[in-house]
This record gives C-alpha cells, structure tokens and sequence, in this order.
C-alpha cells in the first residue's frame, strides 16, 4: 500500500488576505462614505438653514405678530412679517387637496389591490407609476393653462388662480403616492383572512370592508400622511396656480399664497443677511419641522405595523 | 330528503389545475351526521377534494372542475349558485387557525353578521349567540372574560377552536377540515378530537388527515386516496383491521406515504 491520502490537508495560512478580502474591505469603506455622506448633507442643510433663520428669529421676531398678522408686507418701510395669511393659504390648498386626493386614492389602491385582475392591475399599477413622476411645473402648467380658463368659464369668476384650482393640482399630485402607499399596505393583508372570510360567504365587498382595511388601516393612515406631507411641501405647482396673492381665504374661489411659494418667489430678490433674507429661512425652518413631523408620524406608524 | 341519503356527493369529480389534473373520476358519497376522515399520501388529492366541497379552490382562477357535487342534495356547481349561500352551509377550517384580526366576540359574529338579513339583532342576542357557539366548542369558560381581546393573541390551540365555533351560528350543515391539529401539540390535538365527537352527530364532518392514529381514533368512516382517485371508503375500523386493496393496506402499514 502506497502513502495514504491525505485526508486532512493543512490549512492555508489563517492571516492570508485574498482577493475576496480586499473587495470587501473596500465595498465596505465606499458603502460607509456614502451612507455617511447622506447624514452629512442633512445636518449641513439644517445648520444653514438654522443658522439664518434663528438669526431673525432671536433678532426681531415678535411671535404674536409674526403668527397673528396676516400682513405679509416685507417690502413696505417698516416692514411686517405676518405669516398668518401665508400658513392659512398652505393649510386651505392642502386640505383641500387631501378631500380630493383621500378618497381616490384609497379607491384606486382598494380596487388595485383586492379587485383588479391580471393585465389591468399590471397597467394600472404602471399608470399610477407614471403619474407620480410627472414634474411638479408640468402640473403647474396645467393649472395656469387648462384649469385657470376653465374655473373661470364654469363658475363665472373674474380669475381662476385661486385655492380650488391649487387644491384640485394638488391633490392629483399627491394621488398617486398614497395609491401606491395604500396599495402596499392592503398588499401586506394575509391573505388567510380573505380566505377565511371567503369560506365564511363573504362577498368581495364584504372582505375588503370588514376584514382588509381594519387589518390595513395603520397603513392607510401612514398613506394619507405621506400625501399631507407632500402637499405641505410642494411648491412650483402651487406657486403657479394659486395666485400667489397675500390673502385670508374666505371661500375656494380666493387666491392665496403658500408658504413655500414665498420663499421660492422672493428669496431671489432679497439682499442677502437682511431681515427678508433671513424672516424666509424662518419660514423654511417652519417648513422643514411641519414635514419632519408628518413623515415621522408616518415612519413610526408604519413600523407599528411591522412590529405586529 | 331520505333520512340517511348522503350528506355530500360526488359524481365522476374530476378536477384539474392548468393541465395537471389532480382528481380522476372521484366517486364519493358522505354519509351525514358522522365523521369521515380522507386519508392517504401527501399529494394525493384529498385536499383538493375538501376545497372542492365549498368551491373555495376556485380563488385559484386556474382551476377547472367537471362533473357534480351535491351537498345535502343540492347541486353546488349548477349554474345558477351563489357561491356565499352555498358557503354559508359549509364551514371550513384550514391548516393553520386563521381566526380574523379581530376582537373575539367579532370573530364569532363575523359569519352571522354578513349573513344577517333585516335589521341589526339586539345586542343580548348577540351575547347569546356567542356564548353557545364558543360553550359548543368547550372554549366558553377559558374566554369569556376576555370577549374583547384580539382573538389573535390566543394560543393556536384556541385560535382553532375559535375557528370552528365561529362556523356554527350560521348553523351549517357540513363542516369541511383541512388537517386542523396538524399546527397544535399532542395534548392540544388531543382535546380539539374531543370537542369533534362533542359535534359529531349535530354536523356532517369531512376531515383531511396526514395522522393515521388520528383517523383511526376520531372518525366513523375512512376514505383512503392515491394519486388523485379514490381507491378505498369503509367504515374506519373495517379499513384499518381487513382493508379491501392492497394498497390501502400498504399505506396503513406504513410501507410508503
């Protein structure tokens, strides 16, 4: 008999970086850089943001003027800085926004996710796709080119740049996330309690009112606050079809301007480290802590659902 | 209706999803009031056949079925059938307890509630309802301090009972069970085969069954599947002591399956 086999071969040298190694090393480093880098640019983005505004807000803001005057006049000596028209203007756009936009977009994901069969759910689902990745200045467009002459055409009203208009731009914006939203979320339903409810003899209808949407309606929520949040946001579209004139709305036919609409319009013209300058960084810190806390809310409902 | 005419029947069943047939000329006739267990080898159709009894495999939109069920001699794939009448009569349990994400109370009023016609029912008949369905199933005495709770936050064994006393206000007349110990301990299995007997005799019930002791201890008739036919149906004592084929005794000695 010959020498026999080796059955255990020794070991290469335990400390012998390979190729694979240094891959890592590197994926690893690069992957960091960038996630990092993300933080970064937030905190950045904060501090400047901050470091304006707070100049104006422990320089000279007076609180109950600055939330309690609806006059907006920055260019008049002396200037006043009351932001109350400005914030009733955002608030009406979006809320009316989210009348439209709630009830359709639910509609659209309940009917995409529990009644739509095959290639029209596939086309569907492509579609609403679609519509979320429409400019916000083409929708802007619109509002100034279609729906403008048409307000003014149906309802007889000397201008049609006004909260309705904004508010109909607006909402179909904001439809097409919260359908995508809302859609996941009914998605995420078991399918064992549609079946279980189906054996019972339930009806379609049955199913997804008393048996889906409770079981989805964390989701649902966390859909209609993305929404809000995007339409608190948004800017060109509503800066191009509300008007943008300081004014306390008193029906939907009132122009009115938002509060990015503002900042968007007049940061441009302003000397910089003024009070102007710095009373639109205020606003943009309004801005950024109203949106931080709608998309927070959002992200701690939908972990709630996780959790579960 | 003949005092003993079968509560389910079917009639050259043969049932296929896409091109796999999965059912070849099913023959089979259910005897009420008693408990028949399906039995044979993983993949052999007996599944399928229970989802047939209720028309839930059609959820699938890939299956087609041919010939004729009966259940309490009516023809449930005639032409004209609602399918939430048909499933109102036959309850069905599934593998894993699926009780809804609601209160328990709600569970047991679920079927009841769809199926309610005219005005909504007094809330002491409510209470009633559930009390009888849940004291049916032998789960009243554990639950009845927490009507309120999430039924899923039972433990599974509950949660099974749960879903078969939520079947009974409708007061079915069949009640179809897919493997329903198969996800619960020995001693939970042990007393949900218990609450069976407690319904035999009120409900025809058909029960698939992976467990030969199973079926041997807890069911009056056995049916015994291979490949999608029906090879053997006796009374369960016969079967297991002097089965007819020889198949059947292959598979209950354990020689495959």
């Amino acid at each position: 008999m010959g020498a026999a086999p080796e059955i255990h071969p020794r070991p290469a040298a335990a400390d012998r970086r390979d190729l694979a190694w240094w891959v890592d090393k590197s994926v690893a480093i690069l992957v960091f850089t960038g996630g990092i880098s993300a933080i970064v640019f937030i905190l950045g983005i904060f501090v400047f943001i901050t470091k304006e505004g707070f100049g104006f807000i422990f320089g000279s803001l007076d609180i109950g003027g600055f939330f309690g005057s609806t006059k907006w006049r920055p260019t008049s000596t002396p200037p006043t800085y009351g932001i109350l028209a400005l914030l009733a203007g955002t608030a009406s756009v979006t809320g009316l926004a989210m009348l439209i936009a709630v009830p359709f977009s639910l509609g659209a994901a309940i009917y995409i996710a529990e009644f739509a069969k095959g290639k029209t759910r596939e086309v569907l689902k492509v579609l609403v796709e679609m519509l979320a990745a429409i400019p916000s200045v083409v929708w802007g467009f619109i509002g100034l080119m279609v729906m403008n002459p048409l307000i003014i055409n149906a309802f007889d009203v000397p201008v049609g740049l006004c909260v309705l208009n904004s508010g109909v731009i607006l909402g179909l914006m904001a439809a097409p996330i919260m359908t995508t939203i809302a859609e996941d979320a009914l998605k995420a339903v078991p399918d064992t309690y549609r079946e279980a409810a189906e054996a019972m003899g339930a009806t379609r209808w049955q199913i997804v009112w008393k048996v889906v949407l409770p079981a989805a309606k964390t989701g649902l929520v966390a859909a209609v606050l993305l929404g809000v949040g995007r339409g608190f946001g948004e800017t060109m579209a509503v800066l191009m079809a509300s008007g943008h004139s300081v004014n306390l709305p008193t029906s939907v036919f009132d122009s009115v301007r938002a509060l990015t609409a503002t900042i968007a319009a007049e940061l441009g013209e302003t000397s910089v480290g003024s009070d102007h300058y710095r009373v639109l960084f205020t606003l943009g810190i309004l801005l950024f802590v109203v949106t931080f806390a709608i998309n927070l809310t959002a992200d701690l409902i939908v972990r709630g659902i996780r959790k579960k | 209706m003949a005092k003993d005419a079968p509560a389910i029947r079917t009639e050259r069943l043969n049932l296929y999803y896409g091109e796999f047939q999965a059912l070849f000329d099913v023959d089979l006739a259910v005897k009420p009031g008693i408990i028949t267990a399906l039995i044979g080898p993983s993949g052999c159709g007996k599944t399928t056949l229970l989802r047939c009894v209720n028309r839930i495999n059609e959820r699938l939109g890939y299956v087609r079925t041919t010939g004729r069920i009966e259940v309490m001699g009516e023809d449930i794939y005639a032409p004209g059938v609602e399918l939430a009448q048909v499933r109102k009569h036959i309850g069905m349990v599934f593998q894993r307890p699926n009780p809804l994400p609601l209160p328990i109370r709600d569970n047991i009023l679920f079927g009841h509630r769809i199926h309610r016609e005219g005005p909504r029912v007094r809330r002491a008949e409510e209470d009633r309802i559930v009390e009888s369905a849940l004291r049916e199933v032998l789960l009243w005495d554990t639950v009845k301090d927490r009507l309120d709770r999430k039924a899923t936050s039972l433990s599974l064994e509950e949660q099974q009972k749960l879903c078969i006393a939520r079947l009974l206000p409708l007061k079915p007349k069949v009640l179809l069970m897919d493997e329903p110990c198969s996800a619960l301990d020995p001693k939970a299995t042990q007393t949900v085969e218990e609450m069976l007997w407690e319904l035999r005799g009120a409900y025809t019930i058909l029960i698939v069954t992976h467990n030969m002791a199973q079926a041997r201890r807890a069911s009056d008739e056995c049916v015994f599947m291979l490949m999608g036919k029906l090879i053997e149906h006796g009374p369960t004592d016969d079967m297991f002591v002097t089965p007819r084929d020889s198949r059947t005794a292959d598979y209950i000695e354990g020689r495959y399956g």
